[in-house]
């Protein structure tokens, strides 16, 4: 049970709007789990009761068993990364590191380590008012890492970041969970997610809408294909209807495959005495499927239904 | 257990109020406008012509009044500073038992109020006594309670401005209830004869009587209803009920 981040039936009511529905899923140590979802569809509320800032409606989450409340300096457990512009501006970075530091008893040469570790020992002697939003987010991090913990929990932590910097953070995710870390990210990107992360938590407006791996997401959509040419379309077009297989044709006189595999089509190619040119899976971009999973759920599209 | 984890907190605290500029310079205006207004007070006394019912200990602590406001304003920005940067989601992130981040920012804040008024409250007394020269009080028991008092007072203060800020969890708004209230609380509600019996309880009244601000006790004009520890003691109060306040705030509500 070591590490294990569950959520149970979370639910978060703001007056008469749901913002958290009925959300349980767990997070396993080991490996990168990303959090996805629209905009709006309840991420960071749902991260926020995870560190027991704001209170659920109903519902709980534990980590390694127990209420977030209820660890004995928590910085030392879970590392977060929630608002990286919550710093007081007037405040130097190592002043900010080090005031965390002390209120979790860390000794105060590990502020001088996350410093290093962010890039930021350049610049710990100015006041975070003036800081990058690149330099923001690197002392968010610092401040997740601070307490050397084997949970962190991070909010979008690419915002804003130029590419360098991207790179950086999903180098660093992926080596925080390949030391056995637990490792739960939010993005509502998914193309950038699916870099990082092995496994995926997404949802919208509040529910849960999949809780799968990378692979099963793409590999589950309807609308992977497989992409074939032969000499003879009609009579392959037959041979598949026939199998119960759907079939399409494309506007170049190729066939596309659907809900089937490759080998399977190589088979009945074989059995019926088809020659096959090409034979190519097309599954469905992580972006399609992520959409496809969402498209219900989305509250504002650009010029879409209101 | 609790005074075990309360140590880092309030270590912690004190780091946050030492790592901003605002500290340095609302601590520093008290102690300016209390020990700069008494020499002047004290040397607009001595010109005077008329003393009857002169309490040299008025003209002493009479700049109180004013230099308390930097304090008021330091107690405001400890609190709402948390809320205006956002800082207070890392702050209940690293300390998650609200009663005990919150009593660590108290203590925190209390320290440095009270250490100031240690230092402001003397050199308030010698500039007063420098400007009143001839009419001026030297150091006896009735002097020494009501330096004591004012240290007191001005601590008790800056913590009641906590508690305000802890509940309204916003530094522009808390200020503007404030500041009012310790300006026209003083200078003008205070002079209306029906509205008295119930401004005397205001939180900046009720110190008054121990710092000899409330006018002779004997003259019916300006005599409380309450003696001078019992005014500090409802200062005291006033500090415990906003400080309750802040904390049920602070519990009750997502940060």
């Amino acid at each position: 049970m070591a590490q294990v981040i569950e959520v149970r039936n979370l639910s978060k009511r703001y007056g008469d709007k749901v913002a958290v529905d009925g959300l349980s899923f767990t997070v396993r140590p080991g490996r990168v789990t990303g959090f996805l979802g629209p905009n709006g569809a309840g991420k960071t509320t749902t991260m926020r009761m995870m560190l027991d800032l704001d209170r659920p409606t109903t519902g709980q989450v534990l980590i390694d068993g127990s209420r977030y409340r209820r660890l004995a300096e928590p910085l030392r457990r879970v590392g977060a990364l929630l608002d990286a512009n919550a710093v007081h501006g007037g405040r130097s970075a190592h002043d900010h590191l080090l005031w965390l530091a002390q209120s979790n008893r860390i000794p105060s040469t590990r502020v001088r380590e996350v410093l290093e570790l962010t890039g930021l020992e350049s610049v710990a002697g100015r006041r975070a008012g003036g800081f990058s939003l690149g330099m923001a987010q690197r002392l968010g991090i610092a401040a997740a890492l601070l307490g050397d913990p084997p949970v962190l929990l991070l909010d979008e932590p690419v915002n804003g970041l130029d590419p360098e910097g991207v790179l950086w953070i999903r180098t660093l995710m992926k080596g925080l969970a390949a030391e056995g870390r637990t490792v739960f990210v939010s993005s509502h990107l998914m193309s950038e997610t699916a870099l990082a992360a092995e496994h995926l938590i997404v949802i919208g407006r509040g529910r849960l809408l999949a809780d799968t791996t990378v692979r099963d997401l793409v590999e589950a959509d309807p609308r992977s294909y497989v992409r074939i040419r032969t000499p003879e379309p009609e009579r392959m077009h037959t041979a598949l209807t026939h199998s119960g297989i759907r079939v399409r044709e494309a506007p170049d006189g190729a066939l596309e495959v659907y809900g089937t595999e490759t080998g399977k089509i190589g088979e009945l190619a074989a059995a019926a005495g088809l020659a096959v040119h090409e034979a190519s899976a097309q599954p469905v971009s992580l972006e399609e499927a992520f959409m496809r999973l969402t498209e219900d759920v989305v509250d504002h599209r650009a010029g879409g239904r209101r | 257990m609790i005074v075990t984890s309360l140590r880092p907190a309030f270590v912690s605290e004190l780091t946050k109020i030492r790592t901003v500029r605002s500290t340095a310079w609302t601590l520093l205006l008290t102690l300016l406008v209390c020990a700069g207004l008494a020499y002047l007070v004290g040397a607009s006394f001595r010109g005077a012509t008329r003393r009857e019912n002169f309490d040299p200990l008025f003209a002493t602590f009479y700049s109180l009044t004013l230099g308390q406001l930097p304090l008021v304003v330091f107690g405001v920005l400890v609190v709402g500073a948390e809320y205006s940067s956002g800082t207070i989601r890392a702050s209940l992130t690293a300390v998650p038992r609200r009663g005990l981040y919150f009593a660590g920012k108290v203590l925190a804040c209390a320290l440095p109020a009270f250490c100031v008024s240690l230092l402001t409250v003397p050199a308030t007394f010698f500039s007063a006594q420098a400007g009143l020269g001839p009419y001026g009080t030297s150091l006896d028991s009735d002097v020494a309670a009501a330096a004591v008092g004012a240290c007191l007072n001005l601590t008790l203060i800056c913590v009641f401005a906590m508690g305000v800020a802890a509940m309204l969890r916003n530094t522009t708004l808390t200020l503007a209830i404030l500041l009012p209230v310790f300006f026209l609380g003083s200078q003008g509600l205070g002079n209306i004869p029906g509205l008295r019996t119930v401004t005397q309880y205001l939180p900046d009244q009720v110190g008054m009587v121990v710092m000899h601000l409330a006018g002779p006790q004997g003259d019916p004009r300006w005599a409380r209803d309450y003696g001078p520890w019992t005014g500090l003691g409802l200062l005291a109060l006033w500090a415990s009920i906003a400080l309750v306040g802040g904390f049920l705030v602070l519990r009750r509500r997502d940060a």
